[in-house]
């Protein structure tokens, strides 16, 4: 299960539809406690293909995310992407470029209300749904 | 030699180059990881001929991307 707080999932449907067209991204930094995960920040970076189809973090940003996120004590529980017009589920591409299984990979589609999915991947590239609750 | 491997502490008994390192932290596709020591990005044809030494910082992270391409139910 992963945990956001309203404040939180506002903030990530808002800036999401402020990058529209294209797709936004970013990673998401907090605590894991009984398998039980709580975002503490959302870490919204440049997505270096500034594309409505496709997303790429920025490398540099992505290393002092992780590092701020280390020097609050928190770790790095996932990584986030819009789908501006299509549904929360896995593209191929975003299953092709799985490569961290410890994480969530959570996606909000803009198509219609934004919906927000988190999945967890195993080796080959299987997803389940992951349990999202907003406080 | 110590090094720290993503903030933590880590000691080998010789200089590792990047490569040997990755496989020593057990990193799961390390094919897929990009690399900054102290600071630095490393390039992956630099990994086998860059040797680490007491005090280096190392960070490895995955690349991350995706899209809504082309979406699937599998």
């Amino acid at each position: 299960m992963i945990i956001f707080s309203r404040e939180q999932f506002s903030e990530l449907v808002e800036h999401a539809r402020n990058s529209l067209p294209n797709e936004d991204c970013g990673l998401l930094g907090g605590t894991v406690n009984d398998e039980v995960k709580r975002v503490e920040k959302i870490y919204f970076l440049t997505n270096v293909d500034a594309s409505p189809e496709h997303f790429s973090l920025d490398a540099k940003e992505q290393f002092a995310a992780v590092k701020d996120m280390r020097a609050h004590g928190w770790q790095l529980l996932g990584n986030f992407h819009s789908h501006p017009s299509s549904p929360a589920r896995p593209s191929d591409e975003d299953k092709r470029l799985v490569f961290d299984t410890n994480l969530s990979y959570l996606i909000l589609s803009l198509e219609q209300e934004p919906t927000l999915k988190s999945f967890r991947f195993d080796r080959e590239k299987n997803f389940a749904e992951e349990e999202i609750r907003t406080v | 030699m110590i090094v720290k491997v993503n903030g933590e502490n880590f000691s080998a008994e010789k200089s590792l180059n990047i490569d040997e390192l990755l496989a020593a932290v057990k990193a799961d596709q390390p094919e897929y990881v990009t690399v900054q020591l102290n600071g630095e990005f490393v390039e992956r044809a630099d990994f086998p001929k860059t040797f680490l030494k007491d005090g280096d910082e190392i960070e490895f992270l995955y690349f991350m991307g995706g899209g809504q391409l082309v979406a699937t139910d599998k």
